[in-house]
């Protein structure tokens, strides 16, 4: 099996792995990074949304192969010295979960929007943050979680 | 187990949801486990009132004899003032870990940070039937209450005695017992330092009234919010234990299918992987889930399967396909005499409406991870009945129940979805083979395929309505749905509601509002329709028949709200629909927009009115109405389960599609904070409007009469586009 060098989260790693593997694999069954969850294996609920060079990626639909050498961001290399990132302290100000198992594909989504469009306007989040799903339909707060980030304010809660 | 076992076991706590006989505890265990908590103070409750706590008729032991030793620990006050709350309640998103919290801190006067609750770990909490039928607020809530209040009077009272002063003086603050005369004070961990002390749950305890409440009923953030922000927290399907393996079902052409031949030859030859075939049980364990994947495809198994019937004739096996109800058990309610009453009505109206199958789609799949030491088994898994997965692994087997323990780690939802064993059996049948640690995850297919359904109904429905606009006679079938929610509210004099339970198609249970989503839908479109005969206004139409205060209420405040009488803009319809579920009253309102030009229909907004006795946490609470609105929206609009012939067709996100950020409309929750009444549950009722709301609206705004769930087929059908 070739071997890999990854850099997730500001760290190198030498995997193992066929080159077709997921990189959804890689990070939670060799690596223990669970933050990043699986939630359909097809790339349509985003719960395995990971950062690659700071876009967005579906990590389950990701190969191995193809990331080797990129900058890899999971949901636990957004923290820096136990400080929360703007978009996960927007999160919670806005209470913007429940069960919270699509949080970690949300946040990195949101980063990655926030990344490139730092001022989105409602139409921008919709596009890009429609391809996550949150069954139990935070949606409203999560898109005010998302203005609170940008800094464009926070409209009234429902 | 055969089908009609589990139709029988999963359809709703009303009917037939636990058939199990309910666990026997042992006092040997329980002693144990007051040693484990050490000193401090505890307080206990005999398990019987425990068992009391349980739904009425479905107490434990049914039959068996009482253990008076038995006793249940509940709240554990330690060395340093650190909280434990011990309950068999779970976590599925519903928001209870923090409303719980805040109900020990109420009553316990102790911060928020210093309280850690457990829940669903069946060594350690006390007996509970599981996490559904909205029971949380209304039993859970009271019971910490009342523990928390006993602990706290118990504390005052020890202080009193060391102190030689009358405890009617003495306060209890921040974790403190305050004597404001002497001006002094003791730490709660002052009070009980190297002592064990019992405190047994007083049979009356009075309880801080909720006007006066300054923790509980407050907005609260989640208490471990940050866990999930960070990706800290572990769910089922993150546990990992030393030396774990992955497992991996082969799963069964069709539903029902016998296992007739399995060559796993190539399997059982690659390194590490062990072959499980039990049974029609076939699966495989290896030492990632990307080998048992490969292990389980090199696996050639074939299998019988009769042919079954597909969701295109769902409606018309569900009237052809009925049961015999099972004896004692009477469906059948009847108040006056309809026939005369129809047969003389001015306005009779009759029509059927039509409920699909749906799924849960939890966002985190079934998973459990199970592990053996001898004879005991543990298993960590994403269920709503953690002492129900108990008893189905004790079963399985043959065990005693002493012998395993589940553990439910906050789970990544369950909507009624998980309260089977399903992924813990498997996980722990691999494990007893591997003699590893085993982990099953469940792929999305698998949880589209194997879990079970909502019901699918047929729902026939007549009134009778005078030119009053009082409606006099009304007759109600439900074949399949299920009870929930099946009787009306309306003051009708005449009444005729029966339920019809069927050998259903599909394997079915339990969903957030159960049936009363499919009652609510035909019942509320049934009313637009005959307030229609009369040329009445809806909301005026509801609000004469009602006589329930509480539920006029909503109706009223939620209609003001809203906006329901102000002029309506060209192209644009207002639709109510409302009712009273799981002890909550509820109105939502719908404004659909129609672009005459393109057919498109767009939901503008929805409000939806909500009582459920005082409020026990505003911001949780408004997460879970706009939450199940969201998630109803999916069932009134789009979500339909397709079967053929023993197979799940639209088994994936791609094909089944649920409620998106594009399909959120404008919602608002209007909270009636009924400070005067107990708290009760909220994370179903609000469920229940909205698909008959939009029904309504777009007959309103079109005159097309929606009656089958989900509505966007039939809609599409008559050349109008929902966006």
């Amino acid at each position: 099996m070739p071997t890999y060098e990854l850099r997730v989260n500001g760290q190198s790693h030498s995997v193992e792995a066929e080159p077709e593997t997921s990189l959804l694999f890689i990070l939670r069954e060799q690596l223990g990074l669970t933050g990043t969850k699986y939630g359909c294996g097809e790339a349509q609920c985003g719960a395995c949304t990971v950062l690659i060079g700071g876009r967005a990626k579906r990590s389950c639909r990701t190969q191995v192969s193809v990331v080797a050498g990129k900058e890899i961001t999971t949901i636990e290399g957004l923290t820096r010295n136990e400080k929360l990132h703007p978009v996960q302290q927007a999160f919670l100000d806005e209470g913007a979960m429940q069960c919270a198992f699509c949080t970690s594909g949300m946040i990195m989504s949101a980063v990655s929007l926030l990344n490139e469009k730092p001022h989105p306007s409602d139409n921008d989040i919709l596009q890009s943050m429609d391809g996550n799903i949150c069954r139990c339909g935070t949606y409203p707060r999560i898109m005010a979680a998302i203005r609170r980030a940008s800094g464009a304010g926070k409209e009234q809660r429902p | 187990m055969t089908r009609r076992m589990l139709s029988k076991q999963a359809v709703e706590p009303e009917r037939c949801e636990l058939v199990k006989e309910p666990p026997v505890l042992f006092e040997s265990d329980r002693r144990g486990f007051l040693r484990f908590l050490g000193t401090g103070l505890v307080v206990i409750c005999s398990a019987a009132k425990t068992a009391a706590l349980q739904e009425s008729g479905a107490g434990r032991r049914r039959g068996g004899p009482e253990l008076p030793q038995e006793i249940d620990a509940w709240l554990h006050i330690g060395e340093k003032d650190e909280i434990t709350a011990f309950t068999g309640k779970v976590e599925v998103g519903q928001n209870i870990r923090t409303s719980l919290t805040q109900a020990v801190a109420e009553e316990l006067r102790v911060p928020i940070g210093s309280i850690a609750l457990v829940m669903g770990d069946t060594k350690l909490v006390p007996y509970d039937m599981g996490t559904f039928g909205s029971l949380t607020t209304p039993v859970m809530n009271l019971q910490l209450r009342r523990v928390s209040g006993a602990a706290r009077d118990a504390l005052i009272a020890m202080a009193a005695k060391q102190w030689s002063v009358d405890a009617a003086r003495l306060t209890a603050t921040d974790g403190k017992v305050v004597d404001t005369q002497a001006k002094r004070s003791a730490k709660y961990s002052e009070l009980v330092r190297g002592q064990q002390i019992t405190q047994v749950l007083p049979a009356e305890d009075p309880l801080i009234p909720p006007a006066q409440w300054t923790v509980a009923g407050q907005t609260i953030p989640k208490v471990d919010g940050r866990d999930f922000v960070t990706g800290r927290h572990q769910y089922p399907s993150d546990i990992t234990r030393p030396g774990m393996l992955y497992g991996k079902v082969v799963r069964s052409s069709a539903f029902n299918a016998t296992l007739v031949s399995a060559d796993t030859n190539v399997a059982e030859a690659m390194p590490g992987v062990t072959v499980v075939r039990d049974g029609n049980f076939l699966g495989v364990a290896a030492v990632s889930s990307a080998e048992a994947e490969k292990a389980a495809a090199a696996i050639h198994a074939e299998w019988k399967a009769e042919p079954q019937s597909s969701s295109k004739e769902l409606f018309e096996y569900l009237k052809t396909h009925q049961e015999k109800p099972e004896e004692g058990d009477n469906y059948c309610f009847v108040s006056g005499d309809v026939a005369p009453v129809f047969a003389a009505a001015e306005h009779k109206v009759s029509a059927t409406y039509n409920i699909n199958y749906i799924a849960h789609a939890p966002l985190e799949t079934r998973a459990a991870v199970a592990e053996w030491s001898g004879d005991q088994l543990t298993v960590w898994a994403g269920t709503q009945r953690p002492f129900g997965v108990r008893g189905e692994l004790a079963t399985a087997f043959h065990l005693p129940e002493e012998k395993v323990r589940v553990l439910m780690p906050d789970t990544g939802s369950g909507y009624g979805g998980k309260h089977t064993a399903d992924a813990a059996l498997e996980a722990a049948r691999l494990a007893r083979a591997a003699k590893k640690p085993v982990k099953v995850v469940w792929t999305r297919e698998e949880e589209f395929t194997w879990a079970y359904f909502r019901p699918g109904g047929v729902i026939e429905v007549s009134g009778a309505v005078g030119a009053d606009g009082k409606i006099t006679a009304w007759e109600f079938h439900n074949y399949n749905s299920g009870t929930a929610g099946y009787r009306t509210y309306y003051d009708i004099p005449n009444q005729k509601i029966e339920f019809h339970p069927v050998d259903s198609p599909l394997r079915q249970g339990s969903y957030r509002g159960l049936a009363a989503t499919a009652n609510h839908f035909a019942r509320e479109a049934h009313m637009d329709e005959l307030a229609a005969a009369v040329k009445m206004d809806p909301l005026e139409f509801r609000l004469k028949n009602l006589k329930d205060e509480r539920l006029q209420a909503v109706f009223e405040q939620g209609g003001k709200k809203f906006g329901w009488n102000n002029a309506r803009p060209a192209n644009h319809g207002f639709g109510v629909g409302g009712g009273f579920e799981k002890r909550g009253y509820v109105a939502t309102f719908v404004e659909v927009a129609l672009k005459p030009e393109t057919s498109e229909i767009t939901i503008q907004r929805v409000l939806t009115a909500f009582d459920c006795g005082t409020v026990v946490n505003p911001d949780g609470l408004r997460n879970q109405i706009i939450g199940a609105n969201i998630m109803g929206l999916g069932g009134a609009l789009f979500e339909a389960i397709e079967y053929q012939n023993g197979r799940i067709v639209n088994n994936a996100f791609s094909k089944y599609r649920v409620p998106r950020f594009r399909d959120v409309p404008r919602m608002e929750a209007m909270l009636i904070d009924r400070k005067d009444k107990e708290p009760v549950g909220a994370g179903e009722a609000p469920i229940v409007g909205i698909a008959p709301a939009i029904a309504n609206a777009v007959f309103a705004v079109t005159g097309v009469r929606l009656r089958t769930l989900p509505m966007g087929p039939q809609l599409a059908a008559k050349g109008f586009l929902v966006t």
